[in-house]
């Protein structure tokens, strides 16, 4: 068993729902990512997602894309995230899924940057702009290599692709809750019952929602409908005003309400 | 590297030999299909068909001449060079071939909203009259840097009645517009149709917009061989996304005795970091949706590009043209911003015709070319669109000597 589904498996024995948190690395620089990997592990965060800065984040909304500017500002590479996440793992056993553009990856070649990454300590990757058309090479490195290969579903994915991008993927299915990019929102119109339910019909694997989740109350609003909440945009807002205390809080105040 | 040239492109997955595909947020892929879906059903419909050649002949004003310039023959003393007039169209460029067809396309679909993109604002117009012609709510993304050089173009679109969005990401430019395009898409894409201007993005945009620009090239062979009894030469054509350039080759793929030649803008030149030949210079990589050539560095960010046409300022190309250069049916050639600057003035000396900067690269080629051919060889020049928008800038590069 991977360790991320390892770390679904234990959430679920104990009734508890996941926290994933995101950050991206090198916001402002990476000695901070490695710090603030280790304050989230150890305030609450069940999986941490490091996002790998890029020039042109077509997915994100303007609080990722500021931070990944910023990320790329301080000189933030590939392998050097690589290092921040090898050093953080003497410190912490929670998964770490890297998430990426397709581009920089691709750059960086399909299997050199699956066998780093598992070296690293790395145990899965999410790739927004690589819909499962056209993920075959990748996934297949990923496996090769032990790495989850998170595949995602959106509110507009329909019901015969459902079942083709979960069976594609491994790990957890990550779940976009609104039809648009990430950020914080005040309300989630979905219909997330409708859509955890297809979703669930089709796959055993554990389902994770993400986007637009601000923060304890949202959480607290989504979990019934998944296995574990994605939070991003809320904490790199914080890291952008380097409130670092702000995200051991936050992380804690979201886990406290998934225990419930 | 040469591959086999194959006509019949791009496959069912939307490849044209390996680039292409599709590169988008699961969030779209279902908007990509009902588009795929509507395109099929309406290309196989006469009655699209008949409403499109309608629009095209009544209010874009088609066929556009195929014109001889014959002082500008006199003066480069060498081959016969043809103008395609696409500047002459209702709004001044090949852009609303595309429009025309796509906001057909978006009415049939029953879609309220059109958005898009521009650069030098050429496509923006081109989409803001569509809008208002069919009664769209519009909302056009363009890089502040651009809205800046086109001042002539944002003006246009409001008074069309476009909402024109400026950006202010990454490099302010085209490759930042069409981000934001694509992230109003993805918040929208219930209502609202993306109205792509050019032949990059993903599958099926690459054909799709190919095929509303082929008419350039379909008429031009009729025109060619009307006027001279033969098929030309050279054509030359300039390529940014490729937009014009593959609506006027695509009907000549076939004939391989037909040299094309597209022209990027080498901006400050090839060895500069300032220049925008994507073909000439980047590596395969994904852009926009697309696998295709880009401007990258070691670590696959875009880069930054320049040239002093914003229509031509963009780090990605159209997958087709990727795969054209890799089977070597086109060639693609360069000129640098003052070699267009240059061309810009001897066109408008001897024709009386302003060329869109853009289009002025590829008289360039032809101001190259022209004098190393003898006189019963033929070049066509795809004159993409008219240089009105440009003369601000034009006189600014000139230090107000206008």
């Amino acid at each position: 068993m991977s360790s991320i589904r390892k770390t679904f498996a234990d959430l679920a024995e104990r009734g508890e729902k996941g926290l994933i948190t995101f950050l991206t690395a090198g916001d402002p620089d990476l000695k901070t990512t490695l710090k603030l990997i280790e304050t989230v592990a150890n305030s609450g965060a069940d999986i941490i997602e490091v996002g790998i800065p890029f020039s042109d984040p077509l997915a994100d909304g303007s609080i990722i894309q500021a931070a990944s500017n910023r990320a790329l500002a301080s000189g933030t590479t590939i392998s050097g995230i690589f290092e921040v996440v090898g050093e953080a793992r003497r410190n912490i056993s929670v998964p770490i899924a890297l998430m990426t553009y397709y581009n920089p990856v691709f750059q960086y070649g399909l299997e050199d940057f699956c066998c780093d990454a598992r070296d690293s300590g790395v145990n899965g990757i999410i790739v927004p702009d690589l819909p499962y058309e056209e993920n075959r090479s990748l996934r297949d490195y990923a496996e090769e290599y032990g790495l989850d290969f998170i595949p995602m579903v959106a509110p507009t994915s329909k019901p015969e692709r459902v079942a083709a991008i979960c069976s594609s993927g491994s790990g957890f299915v990550y779940c976009v809750s609104v039809t648009g990019v990430t950020g914080m929102r005040e309300h989630i119109n979905t219909d997330l019952n409708a859509l955890s339910s297809l979703i669930r019909q089709h796959t055993s694997l554990p389902l994770a929602i993400g986007f637009g989740i601000s923060g304890p109350e949202a959480a607290a609003f989504v979990a019934p409908f998944c296995d574990a909440v994605i939070v991003g945009s809320a904490l790199v807002s914080l890291i952008a005003d380097h409130k670092y205390e702000e995200v051991e809080k936050l992380t804690s105040a979201i886990k406290r309400v998934l225990k419930a | 590297m040469e591959r086999a040239f194959k006509l019949a492109m791009p496959d069912e997955r939307g490849y044209f030999d390996r680039f292409g595909g599709k590169f988008v947020p699961e969030t779209l892929m279902a908007a990509l299909e009902e588009l795929e879906g509507a395109y099929a059903e309406a290309k196989n419909d006469t009655g699209f068909r008949r409403e499109l050649e309608w629009y095209l002949n009544f209010y874009v004003g088609r066929p556009s001449p195929l014109y001889y310039a014959s002082r500008l023959t006199e003066k480069l003393g060498g081959a016969r060079i043809f103008l395609k007039r696409e500047d002459l169209n209702h709004t001044g460029s090949h852009k609303i071939n595309n429009t025309m067809g796509q906001a057909l396309l978006a009415k049939r679909m029953g879609k309220s909203r059109l958005i898009a993109e521009t650069g030098a604002g050429q496509h923006g117009v081109a989409t803001a009259t569509v809008a208002a012609l069919f009664g769209f709510e519009c909302v056009i993304y363009m890089g502040e840097e651009d809205i800046s050089r086109q001042r002539l173009n944002v003006i246009r679109m409001e008074l069309l009645g476009a909402d024109v969005v400026p950006v202010c990401s990454g490099s302010r430019t085209l490759k930042d517009a069409m981000n934001e395009a694509i992230r109003d898409w993805v918040t929208n894409v219930d209502t609202t149709y993306y109205l792509l201007g050019s032949v990059g993005g993903p599958h099926p945009y690459p054909m799709i917009v190919r095929d509303f620009q082929a008419v350039i090239g379909k008429e031009t062979k009729h025109q060619i061989n009307k006027i001279t009894g033969k098929l030309p030469d050279v054509i030359i054509a300039c390529v940014g996304g490729g937009s014009n350039a593959m609506g006027i080759f695509y009907p000549f793929l076939e004939d391989s005795k037909v040299e094309l030649v597209g022209v990027e803008a080498a901006g400050e030149g090839l060895d500069s970091d300032k220049h925008s030949a994507t073909l000439n210079c980047g590596r395969p990589g994904v852009l926009h949706g697309s696998f295709s050539y880009v401007i990258q560095d070691a670590e696959g960010q875009i880069g930054d590009v320049h040239s002093v046409a914003p229509g031509l300022d963009y780090p990605g190309v159209g997958p087709e043209h990727a795969y054209l250069k890799e089977s070597g049916r086109v060639t693609y050639t360069s000129a640098t911003d003052s070699e267009a600057l240059e061309a810009f003035e001897v066109l408008s000396i001897t024709e009386g015709i302003l060329p869109a900067l853009e289009s002025a690269h590829a008289v360039a080629e032809a101001v190259r070319r022209a004098p190393t051919m003898p006189r019963e060889k033929i070049i066509v020049v795809n004159l993409s669109g008219r240089g009105d928008k440009d003369v601000e800038t034009i006189a600014r590069l000139k230090g107000g000597r206008i």
